[in-house]
C-alpha cells in the first residue's frame, strides 16, 4: 500500500504547490546533479563541498537571471540503470532544468545517451571516458573533466624525452585503464617508433595482486613504466613495488597519482621521482586559485581535493551557461554551452564547439615527500587546449548528428 | 617465465592465500554448523583492516605494537560477530533457510556506513610490520619478508584449527553439528552457545585475516564485497565445512592467480591471449570445474539429508484471480493520476518483479537457490541491446527474441547445474554469471566492455514512458501470470514434488533433473524477458546487470517478500526498489538506514513481508471469532 | 521358475572392501508375500536398493518378468511395474495427501510435462479408489506435513499402488508404529497383494508381523543368505534361531 499512499501524498504535494506555490522569478532555478556518492565517497565527498561552496558564492552574488541556484543532488549508486531513473526523477518531479555531474564512465555514458533522448543539457564534470565527447558524443552533453587521452597526451612530452626503449605497462582492467594504455602506446609510438612495450598487465579495479602484478613487470626488465592505476590499487602497487626493488632505476609514469586523493593516503611512501598528472593545491599561485582556496579553506576548515575543483567548476559551468543563454530553454542552453567561457580555479576553460570537450588542464609533475608528506614538485600547468588532437581527427571520430 | 619467476610466483601465491584461508575457513566454519550464508563475513575482515590500523596508531609502531594490534584487532572482530550472532541471527534460526542471508545483507549495509562515519572515505594506508618491512632475496629476485610470514601463518592456523576441531569437546560438537544439525539438538547441547562460539571464532578468523592484511593493502571500504565472494568461491571449492578443503582452495587459487600474472600476454596459433585479464574471473573458472567434476568440493562429503528444510515447506495457495484483476485494474489506472516519475519508478518495479518472481520460482518450489539468477536478467538485456544495435533488428523483434537468447544460456547452464544440490547448485550458478559477467566485461568489439551498450531506445511508438508502462506491464505481467499458472501445472507440481523428496520423485518414474533443467530454461528466459525489458527502458546496458550485485537484488526482493508466498517476491521488489529510492533520496547514510529497515523487517517478520502479514491476518481473523 | 516374477542371482555389493551383500539369490512368485529378514546390518536395505535401481551390484542379475533390470535408474525400474515404499517415509510433504496419489497417477500416464493443465483436475477418483483402499480418504484433503507417521506409511502404500505394479517392495514398512496399526498395515497389504496379484518383498522387525503375514521368509546374515521356506520351517531352523532369533527374542 506504501504504493497508494505515496502517490496520493505525491498528487496532494503537486496540487498544493500548484496552487500556493510562490509563482514566477522568486523561486530557485533548480539543477539536477547525480553522482555515486557512496561508491566513490574519496572523491565525492570533496567534490560535494566544491558544490556547496559554488552555490553559496552564486547565491551570495545574486544568483542567474535574478532567481537563486538550487542544486538537487542524488545517488545513482554507480550504477547506469539507477541513473537513468534518479535522472528521471530530478527531470520530472523536481522539474530541474538540466542535468550535471557523474562520476564513472559508464554512468557518464548512459546519463549523456538519456540526455540526448529527453533533449536536455547533461554537463558530465568526472567521467574521464573519450567516448563521452568522442565515439559516443552528442549535441546534448558536455564534459568538464580533463579527460583520459587528454591526461595522457600531457604526459608524453615527458615520456618521450627520456628515450627509454623497454616499457611495462599496468592499467586498472576497464574502460578508464584501456583507453589511457591505448593512447599512450599510440601517442609514445609517433614520437618514438622504435619504443617496444614488453610487459602489459591488466589486474581487475580494486583487486589487484600487487606483488604479483610487481614481479611480473620486473621480471620483463623495463626501462619505464607506465601506470594508470589509483586508490587501494595504487597503494598496494606502490608498496610490493618498493620493497620488491621495482622502481629501482626505471622512470615511472602515473595518470592521476598527483591528485591529493590517491596522493595523500601514501603519505611518506610516496613514490619519489614519479611523473604524474594532479593538483598542487598548496603551491597555485594564481588569483583564480587563492580565492578559491581561502574561501574552501574559510568555509570548511580544510584543503580542496581535486574533486573539490571538479565540483565547484561544474556549477560555475551551469551557473555560466544560463547566464549566456539568458533563458532555461533547451535549444538556448546547448547553443550558449558550446564555445562558453568561464573562469575556474584552474584559470579559464572553453566547452569547445567542436566536441563539447572543456579545455580545463591539469597539472603535470613529480612526486617528491617532505615532511612525511607527498606532494608534486617541478610540477607545470598544461592548458587542455593543447592536449587534444587535432580538430580533423575529432571530427573523424565525432558521430554527424 | 624462467625457474626463478616461477618460484617467486609461487610464493607470491602462497602469500596472497594466507589471509584467503583465514577469511574462508572461518566461513567455512560458520556455515558448516549454522548454514548460515554469511553475507557480512567480508565486513569482519575489512572490519579487521581498519581496527588494525586504528589499533597500531595508538599503540605505536613498534613490533609489540603492530602483534598486538593485530591480535586485538582480530578478538574484537570476533566480539562484533557475537553481537551479530546475539542480536540478529539467533531471533531467526527458525526462519525459513537463507532467510538469514538477508539479514547478513543488512548487516553488510550497516557496517559499511558505520566504517565510513567512523573511518572516512580517504583509503588508510597502514604500516609496514616493524621488523619485516624489508625484502629478502630468493633466486636473485626480492620478495618482502613479511609475505613469507604470511605463508607461515596459513599453516599454522590450519594446524591450531586441527587440534581444535579434533582435541576438544567443543571441536566434536562442531564437526558433529557440521555432519547433521538436529543430532546436536538431540544430544542435548545448548545450540545457542555453540552457535554463538562459533560466530566468535569464525569472526576472529575474518578479523585476523583482515589484520594480517594492513601491511599489505590500504583499508578501505571496497573490502567487504571484494573478499566476500573469494571466501565463498574457496569455500565451496574445498568443500563446505571443511579446513583443509578449504586450506587447499585457498592456495589452488591464490597460486593459480600468481601465474596468470606471471606468465602475462602469450600468442598461441597467432592469437594473443592475455592471462594477466583473466584474473578478473579465474578464480569461478576454477569453481565451475571443479564443481562439474566434483559436486561437493575437493575435500567436502555429501551432506546429511536437510530435513529441516523441506518439512517446513508450506503448501503452495494459488493467487486468487479476483484479487489479481483488482491489481491490474488499479496498476493500469496509475499513470491516469500518478506523476511521470511514479510511472517510471513502477516500469523499474514491474520489471524488478518479473525477475524475482523467475528466482522464487526456480528457488522456492523449485527447490533450486540459484546465486547467479542475474545472469539470465542481464544476458537477455545484452541480446535486446546488441540485436537491435548490432544486428540492426527492430526494437519490437529484438525485445522478443531476447528471452530466446537467454533461455539459451539456461540449456547450457542449467545442464550443469541440476546435477547438483544446495549450496554448491547455488555457487555453480553464481560461476556461471561471474563467467558470462567477465565476457561481456572484456568483449569490447560486440558488448562495449567495462561501457556497456547505449542508445537502445523504443520504437517511436512506445517511446512514451506511460507507453512503455503499458509495454512492460504487459510484458511482465504475462511472464509472471505464466510462472504462477505453470507452478500449479503437472509440471510445476512435480517440480515442488521433487523439491519435497527427490527420492520419492524418482521412485514414481519422474525424471526430476529433466524437469529441473526445462525449469531452468523457462526462468531464464523469463528473467531475460525482464532484462530485456528493462534494457529498453534505460536506453543503456552496462555489465552491472549482469553483476553479483544484481543478483543478491534478486535474493533480497524474494527473501524481503517471503519465499514461501507467491506473491513475496512481487511485494518485495516493490518494496526494495521504493525504499530504497526513497531512502537514498533523503538521507546521506542511506545504506545504513536500508540496511536498518531490513533488520527491522527482519525481526519482526521471519516469514518475509507477506508471510508476515497473512499471519497477522489470520490471527486478527482468529481474535475477531 | 519363469513363472517369477523377480528373480534374483548371485548379488553381490561391497562398499569400500566390506561385503554388504554376497551371492544371494531368490524368487518370488505373483500374489506372494515374501520377507526378508536379518539383524541389523545384515545387508537388507542395501539388497533392496540394488532391487529398484539406487544402487548398481557389483555383480549378479535382477531379474523382472524375465528382464533384466541391472543399471536400470530407479524411475525405469518404476515404469516396468514396481513400486516401492521407504524405511524412513518419503512423501511430497507439502502437497496434500490426494494431490501425493495424484501425482503417482500423473507420472504413470506420462501427463507430468503439461506446462500448462491444472494439476488435480484429473485422476480425482482414482487417487480417491487408491486411497479408499488404505483408509486414507478421509484425510484426502490434508497436507502430508502435517500427517502421523503411520498415516504416511499408508500415503505411500497408495502412491506404490498407482501404477498398477507386479511387484511391491517395502522396507519396514510398519517401522514407527504403534503394534496394532503393524497388523493392521500389513493384513492390509497382503489382501491387496492377493487380490491384485502382486508380489510383494518386505523386510520386517517385528516377527509377529512377518510370521503371521509372510508366505515365505529369506534370511540374510552378514550380506548371506542363510536360510529360506515357510514360516514354519525358517521358525525351526537352527542356523537362523543361532544368529538371529536366538539373539533377539
Amino acid at each position: 500500500m506504501l504504493t497508494r499512499n505515496n502517490l496520493l501524498a505525491g498528487t496532494a504535494a503537486l496540487v498544493a504547490l500548484s496552487l500556493f506555490g510562490p509563482a514566477g522569478a522568486q523561486t530557485p532555478i533548480k539543477i539536477g546533479e547525480l553522482n555515486s556518492y557512496k561508491v566513490f565517497p574519496a572523491f565525492l565527498e570533496p567534490y560535494k563541498k566544491g558544490i556547496e561552496l559554488a552555490v553559496e558564492e552564486v547565491n551570495a552574488a545574486g544568483g542567474a537571471l535574478g532567481r537563486k541556484i538550487e542544486i538537487v543532488s542524488r545517488d545513482d549508486n554507480g550504477n547506469p540503470g539507477d541513473a537513468v531513473r534518479v535522472a528521471e526523477e530530478l527531470l520530472s518531479r523536481e522539474q530541474v532544468s538540466f542535468l550535471i555531474g557523474t562520476f564513472p564512465s559508464n554512468v557518464g555514458l548512459a546519463v549523456a545517451d538519456f540526455a540526448k533522448q529527453r533533449k536536455v543539457l547533461f554537463i558530465a564534470a568526472e567521467p574521464l571516458t573519450d567516448k563521452i565527447v568522442w565515439d559516443a558524443g552528442n549535441a546534448y552533453a558536455f564534459r568538464l573533466r580533463t579527460s583520459t587521452y587528454m591526461q595522457t597526451a600531457m604526459l608524453i612530452a615527458d615520456a618521450a624525452k627520456l628515450k627509454k626503449k623497454r616499457w611495462a605497462i599496468v592499467y586498472p582492467n576497464y574502460e578508464y585503464g584501456q583507453s589511457a594504455t591505448a593512447a599512450f602506446k599510440k601517442l609514445l609510438k609517433e614520437k618514438q617508433p622504435d619504443v617496444e612495450f614488453v610487459v602489459e598487465q591488466a589486474p581487475p579495479l580494486g583487486k589487484i595482486d600487487a606483488g604479483a602484478v610487481a614481479q611480473a613487470l620486473a621480471d620483463a626488465k623495463p626501462d619505464a613504466i607506465f601506470s594508470s592505476l589509483f586508490g587501494a590499487d595504487l597503494a598496494k602497487f606502490v608498496r610490493e613495488g618498493q620493497t620488491r626493488g621495482l622502481f629501482k632505476g626505471v622512470e615511472v609514469f602515473n595518470l592521476l597519482a598527483g591528485e591529493p586523493e590517491y596522493l595523500d593516503p601514501l603519505k611518506e611512501e610516496a613514490p619519489e621521482g614519479w611523473y604524474v598528472t594532479g593538483y598542487p593545491w598548496s603551491e597555485i599561485k594564481t588569483p583564480e586559485h587563492t580565492k578559491f582556496l581561502t574561501a574552501y579553506q574559510n568555509k570548511f576548515k580544510d584543503y580542496p581535493r581535486l574533486g573539490s575543483v571538479v565540483g565547484y567548476a561544474t556549477v560555475m559551468s551551469a551557473v555560466e551557461v544560463i547566464k549566456k543563454a539568458g533563458s532555461l530553454d533547451q535549444d538556448k542552453l546547448i547553443a550558449a554551452m558550446s564555445g562558453l567561457k568561464l573562469m575556474t580555479p584552474f584559470g579559464m576553460v572553453e566547452y569547445r564547439a567542436i566536441d563539447h570537450q572543456s579545455t580545463m588542464g591539469a597539472y603535470v609533475g613529480r612526486i617528491a615527500v617532505k615532511d612525511g608528506k607527498g606532494y608534486m614538485k617541478d610540477w607545470r600547468f598544461v592548458d587542455g587546449k593543447d592536449a587534444l588532437p587535432s580538430d580533423a581527427e575529432v571530427l573523424k571520430m565525432r558521430p554527424k548528428n | 617465465m624462467t625457474f626463478a619467476s616461477i618460484i617467486i610466483q609461487l610464493l607470491n601465491g602462497l602469500a596472497a592465500a594466507a589471509s584467503l584461508f583465514l577469511v574462508s575457513a572461518g566461513l567455512s566454519l560458520i556455515f558448516g554448523v549454522t548454514r548460515i550464508v554469511n553475507f557480512a563475513h567480508g565486513s569482519l575482515y575489512m572490519l579487521g583492516l581498519y581496527g588494525a590500523y586504528s589499533l597500531i596508531q595508538a599503540l605505536g609502531r613498534t613490533p609489540m605494537g603492530f602483534w598486538s594490534a593485530v591480535v586485538l584487532a582480530a578478538l574484537a572482530v570476533g566480539l562484533v560477530g557475537v553481537l551479530i550472532e546475539v542480536l540478529v541471527l539467533r531471533r531467526i534460526y527458525r526462519a525459513p533457510e537463507l532467510f538469514q542471508l538477508l539479514a547478513t545483507f543488512a548487516v553488510v549495509l550497516v557496517i559499511k556506513d558505520i566504517a565510513l562515519f567512523v573511518w572516512g572515505a580517504e583509503d588508510l594506508v597502514g604500516p609496514r610490520a616493524p621488523g619485516l618491512s624489508m625484502a629478502v632475496e630468493i633466486l636473485g629476485k626480492r620478495i618482502p619478508a613479511y609475505d613469507l610470514l604470511l605463508i607461515a601463518i596459513g599453516p599454522v592456523v590450519l594446524g591450531v584449527m586441527w587440534l581444535l576441531l579434533t582435541r576438544t569437546r567443543w571441536g566434536a560438537l562442531v564437526r558433529a553439528a557440521t555432519q547433521d544439525r538436529e543430532m546436536v539438538g538431540a544430544l542435548g547441547v545448548d545450540q545457542a552457545r555453540l552457535f554463538t562460539s562459533v560466530f566468535f571464532v569464525g569472526s576472529v578468523l575474518a578479523g585476523l585475516g583482515g589484520a594480517l592484511q594492513i601491511p599489505r593493502e590500504p583499508a578501505n571500504l571496497e573490502l567487504d564485497l571484494a573478499i566476500i565472494a573469494d571466501a565463498f568461491v574457496i569455500t565451496v571449492v574445498g568443500g563446505l565445512g571443511s579446513i583443509g578443503g578449504a586450506f587447499l582452495a585457498a592456495i589452488i587459487i591464490g597460486v593459480a592467480k600468481a601465474f596468470c600474472i606471471g606468465i602475462g600476454t602469450v600468442t598461441w596459433f597467432g592469437f594473443e591471449i592475455s592471462f594477466s585479464k583473466l584474473t578478473l574471473v579465474v578464480e569461478f573458472l576454477i569453481m565451475a570445474v571443479v564443481l562439474v567434476a566434483r559436486p561437493y568440493g575437493l575435500l567436502g562429503k555429501p551432506q546429511a539429508v536437510q530435513r529441516i528444510a523441506a518439512d517446513l515447506a508450506p503448501p503452495l495457495t494459488a493467487p486468487s484471480w479476483k484479487i489479481a484483476l483488482v491489481w491490474v485494474v488499479l496498476l493500469l489506472g496509475v499513470p491516469l493520476v500518478a506523476d511521470r516519475y511514479i510511472t517510471i519508478m513502477l516500469t523499474d518495479i514491474v520489471c524488478f518483479a518479473l525477475f524475482a518472481v523467475s528466482l522464487h520460482f526456480i528457488m522456492g518450489p523449485a527447490g533450486m537457490v540459484s546465486f547467479g539468477h542475474a545472469a539470465y536478467f542481464g544476458l537477455g538485456a545484452y541480446a535486446a541491446g546488441l540485436l537491435f544495435k548490432r544486428a540492426g533488428l527492430p526494437m519490437e523483434a529484438a525485445l522478443l527474441l531476447a528471452p530466446l537468447c537467454a533461455g539459451a544460456f539456461a540449456v547450457v547452464y542449467g545442464w550443469f547445474c541440476v546435477r547438483l544440490s544446495g549450496v554448491y547448485l547455488a555457487m555453480l550458478t553464481l560461476a556461471f554469471a561471474q563467467i558470462s559477467w567477465s565476457i561481456v566485461f572484456q568483449w569490447d568489439s560486440v558488448t562495449g566492455g567495462s561501457n556497456g551498450v547505449f542508445g537502445i531506445w523504443p520504437s517511436a511508438w512506445l517511446a512514451g514512458k506511460t507507453t512503455y508502462y503499458y509495454l512492460a506491464l504487459a510484458c511482465c505481467g504475462t511472464g509472471i501470470a505464466l510462472l504462477w499458472r505453470v507452478l500449479f501445472s503437472p509440471f510445476g507440481a512435480a517440480l515442488r514434488a521433487g523439491r519435497d523428496s527427490p527420492l520419492r520423485a524418482e521412485a514414481i518414474g519422474i525424471d526430476l533433473r529433466g524437469f529441473q533443467w526445462a525449469a531452468f530454461v523457462l526462468v531464464g528466459a523469463l528473467a531475460g524477458l525482464a532484462g530485456s525489458v528493462y534494457a529498453f527502458s534505460k536506453g543503456s546496458i552496462s555489465p552491472s546487470t549482469i553483476s553479483i550485485g544484481q543478483s543478491t537484488d534478486g535474493l533480497i526482493m524474494v527473501l524481503l517478500g517471503g519465499v514461501e508466498t507467491l506473491t513475496g517476491p512481487v511485494v518485495g521488489a516493490a518494496v526494495y526498489t521504493w525504499v530504497r529510492d526513497a531512502v537514498a533520496r533523503h538521507t546521506e547514510f542511506w545504506r545504513a538506514v536500508m540496511g536498518g529497515i531490513i533488520l527491522l523487517i527482519v525481526l519482526l517478520f521471519p516469514q518475509g513481508l507477506v508471510g508476515g502479514l497473512k499471519a497477522l491476518f489470520l490471527r486478527w481473523k482468529e481474535q475477531r471469532a | 521358475m519363469s513363472d517369477a516374477v523377480l528373480q534374483v542371482e548371485g548379488l553381490h555389493k561391497a562398499f569400500g572392501g566390506v561385503q554388504a551383500v554376497a551371492d544371494v539369490s531368490f524368487a518370488i512368485t505373483a500374489g506372494e508375500m515374501l520377507a526378508l529378514i536379518g539383524p541389523n546390518g545384515a545387508g537388507k536395505s542395501t539388497c533392496f536398493n540394488m532391487l529398484n535401481g539406487q544402487l548398481v551390484p557389483d555383480a549378479g542379475i535382477v531379474r523382472l518378468a524375465g528382464r533384466d533390470i541391472v543399471g536400470l535408474r530407479p524411475r525405469a525400474v518404476w515404469q516396468l511395474g514396481v513400486g516401492r515404499t521407504f524405511q524412513i517415509t518419503a512423501t511430497f510433504v507439502s502437497l496434500s495427501v490426494r494431490e501425493n496419489v495424484q501425482m503417482a497417477l500423473y507420472s504413470h500416464a506420462g501427463r507430468l510435462r503439461s506446462l500448462l493443465h491444472r494439476f488435480g483436475a484429473a485422476f480425482r477418483a482414482e487417487a480417491d479408489a487408491l486411497l479408499a483402499q488404505v483408509g486414507m480418504l478421509d484425510q484426502a484433503e490434508r497436507t502430508c506435513g502435517v500427517l502421523a507417521y503411520g498415516d504416511l506409511k499408508r500415503v505411500e502404500l497408495a502412491m506404490a499402488l498407482a501404477n498398477e505394479p507386479r511387484l511391491l517392495l517395502m522396507d519396514e514398512p510398519t517401522a514407527g508404529m504403534a503394534p496394532r496399526e503393524r497388523v493392521a498395515l500389513m493384513e492390509l497389504t497382503a489382501g491387496l497383494a492377493r487380490r491384485r496379484n502382486i508380489a510383494v518383498l518386505f523386510t520386517e522387525h517385528d516377527m509377529d508381523v512377518v510370521f503371521s503375514q509372510a508366505d515365505r521368509i529369506i534370511v540374510l546374515d552378514r550380506g548371506e543368505l542363510i536360510a529360506g521356506g515357510t514360516p514354519a520351517e525358517v521358525r525351526a531352523n537352527p542356523k537362523v534361531r543361532a544368529v538371529y532369533l536366538g539373539s533377539t527374542h
